[in-house]
């Protein structure tokens, strides 16, 4: 299976029925999209294929043989993030982060074929994201704040100074990283 | 288990139906949105799988007032592009990305999960009167929906199904509002040349038609007085979604203001 996946190239050895997540996560090493319910159902692990959002953990690997998939790695950079999520730091649209990943793709894709939608169209285009923390008032303000391009300069170069991506990561297996 | 699993990825509907073959031994994967879960959870263990994604099974074509739709067509298109009552259906499936996944055959094909139903699109699909155009032992055929919900998809590769574009079409379904909103009951009549079927989705593990209520309009009831013959032959049963005392209560109503919102 060949994947290109946030620019790279990659020939998967990752068995073709096995989930595109198991493969981002396990093979790859890219944990935005999360292993939430696996079932399709809490949208956390949505990621871009070929620019449309998917359920990473509905989408067997021969799916997606020879797409490009982008994920929210992708979208931005610590110190240089993208409007959707510099919109989501600056309007506290999270609480604890866990679906944050599958709501910055899934905005990032709704602005791109809608690029000024009304509060309906945001709540039944991100329904299927909706997760435990009742945070959404901040979520559809920041999902406006993208779309109408009401982002600092600040909160783009939010996280610059955090830790570097030079630093050698420390990763502790099993962990929800 | 899944590293054993050899996948066929056949890339043109005559070879999906070749590869399918018998469908013995064969898991058929399209969108994925039923059967990935199911062999996550392990309550699957495909020996073989049969991928038609790349099969030339999606697509809906319109000649005559007649309507195509490829097996494999995404339920989000069907949104746009099938006719009532099926488009309003499949707008209420899931979510937009399950929608932009999930497929049409693989709708009518779900089994039911323990504790729910599945395959909301059957009812608008029994409506209609679809017919159901299939691959397997014995080579293609073409069944009325009725019949094959009745006989399972079980030995047969769904390829097409055909709907006539209907006169006049109503839907009427209980939603019930969660982080997702689940219909746990819903109604879907059309008329076509065929005649005018009533069919419900939550009323058992598969949708059936309300052939009473069908036949109570034949004879010249009127619609309110047709809709309480909306449980002969039709008995709801307890589910995670709602009671089936509930669904009693509630489903002749629910025939009423579909058949109301008919004329």
């Amino acid at each position: 299976m060949r994947l290109t996946v946030n620019g790279r190239e990659h020939e998967l050895s990752t068995p073709p029925l096995e989930t595109l997540l198991n493969a981002l996560r396990e093979e790859l090493g890219i944990t935005s999209p999360k292993a939430g319910c696996q079932q399709g159902g809490c949208g956390a692990c949505t990621v871009l294929v070929d620019g449309e959002p998917r359920r990473s953990c509905l989408t067997p690997l021969v799916a997606v043989d020879g797409a490009t998939v982008t994920t929210a790695e992708a979208l931005g950079a610590p110190g240089k993030l993208s409007p959707v999520q510099a919109a989501f730091y600056e309007q506290y649209g999270l609480q604890c982060g866990f679906c944050t990943p599958g709501f910055v793709v899934a905005t990032t894709a709704l602005l791109e074929r809608s690029p000024h939608p009304d509060r309906g169209q945001i709540l039944e285009e991100l329904a299927g994201h909706v997760c435990r923390c009742t945070g959404y008032v901040k979520i559809v303000a920041a999902v406006q704040a993208a779309a109408a391009g009401e982002v600092s300069e600040s909160a783009l170069e939010a996280g610059a100074t955090g830790p570097s991506r030079q630093e050698p990561e420390v990763l502790v297996p099993g962990s929800p990283a | 288990m899944t590293n054993l699993t050899e996948v066929l990825a056949p890339t043109s509907p005559e070879d999906a139906a070749a590869a399918f073959g018998d469908g013995s031994g064969l898991t058929v994967v399209a969108g994925g949105t039923i059967v990935m879960p199911e062999i996550k959870l392990g309550r699957l263990r495909p020996e073989r799988a049969l991928y038609l994604g790349r099969a030339g099974l999606e697509g809906i074509e319109r000649s005559d007032g007649t309507v195509r739709i490829g097996a494999a067509t995404p339920v989000a298109a069907l949104v746009e592009g099938a006719p009532e009552p099926l488009a309003t259906f499949a707008a209420h499936v899931g979510d937009r990305e399950v929608r932009s996944q999930g497929t049409l055959g693989g709708n009518l094909c779900a089994p039911p999960a323990e504790t729910f139903s599945r395959g909301d699109l059957q009812a608008p699909l029994l409506a209609l009167g679809a017919r159901v155009r299939s691959a397997g032992s014995g080579g293609e055929r073409t069944d009325s929906i009725d019949d094959f919900l009745a006989a399972g998809p079980d030995g047969r590769l769904v390829l097409v199904l055909e709907v006539d574009e209907p006169a006049r079409a109503a839907t009427a379904a209980v939603r019930r509002p969660h982080a997702h909103a689940y219909t746990i009951l819903a109604v879907a009549v059309a008329e076509t040349a065929g005649g005018l079927r009533v069919a419900i989705a939550g009323a058992g593990p598969r949708a059936v038609r309300a052939t009473a209520v069908e036949q109570a309009l034949a004879g010249g009831a009127s619609p309110a007085d047709a809709a309480q013959s909306a449980l002969d032959g039709v008995n709801p049963q307890d589910d995670a979604l709602a009671s089936g005392n509930y669904r009693r209560q509630v489903l002749p109503g629910l025939v009423a203001r579909a058949l109301g919102d008919l004329s």
